[in-house]
């Protein structure tokens, strides 16, 4: 297996949730498509680590402790995202991100 | 640093082929781009949230072909079980729309989709230029879980306090955010 194979479906997955953050309307599909950006690291993460297992000088579980710092902080990420969305859909009555624009220049 | 790193990938270079490790990787691979462009492109939002599901079990498989099945675990367990029930939890109680009777796209989406392109080639060729054919070890071993632990509680240990902490933050800042006063 080439390194390369993981690294470009991460470098993929990230970049349609690049899209999917930029063009979704509602807020919680925004939320997926962070969710989408943070599985790409992780894959990556994994990736370098099992990579080079074998090196010198090198924590080898690093990259797998860090992956599952990721996924730590993803499921903090999600239970305040989906709370602020909760919030706004009770003010504004709508998850539309293109209404809620009160702190718009 | 970086050149152990790159002597210790040159060692490598010879590493047998894997054909079926191989054969797993492609047809996972086109499952989980083929699931995310559907989350990010499906009318209907359950249905996104059902793509996720494929996309993240697909990592967790990605996990388990190198190796780190604690972490695939992990996945399953907090991705799949915790963080997909919250999302259907926040669908429902926003009664986001099911139909695609509304858009779900903004006017920008065109735009968007030509700057995920721009960011895919980018980093494609800076890939491809950094790593071109480097192989991974061809004898890989699961992670010993055990040996996994020692290093979270051993070097990483003010870090994994430090994430427990910021748990505990968000669990209460949810509340005050969503609480109804």
């Amino acid at each position: 297996m080439f390194l390369n194979q993981f690294l470009l479906l991460a470098a993929a997955l990230f970049c349609i949730g690049v899209y999917g953050v930029i063009a979704r309307k509602n807020g919680v599909m925004v939320l997926m498509s962070i969710e989408l950006i943070l599985n790409a690291v992780n894959i990556n993460l994994v990736a370098f680590s099992t990579m080079w297992f074998h090196a010198e000088g090198a924590n080898p579980l690093a990259g797998q402790v860090f992956a599952l710092f990721v996924i730590a902080v993803a499921a903090a990420e999600v239970g305040v995202g989906l709370a602020i969305v909760l919030a706004i859909f009770r003010n504004y009555k709508t998850v539309d991100l293109d209404q809620v624009d009160l702190m718009k220049g | 640093m970086i050149g152990t790193l790159l002597a210790a990938a040159a060692q490598n270079a010879d590493a047998p082929v894997l054909v079926a490790q191989n054969v797993a990787f492609g047809i996972i691979a086109v499952l989980m781009v083929f699931s995310a462009i559907r989350v990010v492109t499906a009318a209907n939002v359950v249905h996104a949230a059902a793509f996720l599901v494929v996309v993240l079990a697909g990592a967790a498989a990605l996990f388990i072909l190198l190796g780190a099945e604690f972490v695939a675990i992990t996945q399953v367990l907090v991705y799949i079980g915790a963080i997909v029930v919250l999302f259907l939890f926040g669908i429902m109680l926003t009664r986001a729309p099911m139909e695609g009777s509304e858009k779900m796209s903004r006017d920008n989406w065109a735009l968007a989709g030509l700057s995920g392109f721009v960011l895919l080639v980018l980093l494609g060729y800076s890939l491809w230029d950094g790593f071109g054919r480097s192989k991974i070890p061809g004898d890989l071993q699961p992670t010993d879980t055990g040996a996994l632990s020692d290093v979270i509680f051993g070097q990483y240990l003010v870090p994994f306090e430090v994430v427990s902490l910021l748990l505990l933050a968000a669990l209460v800042g949810a509340i005050v955010i969503a609480r109804r006063d």
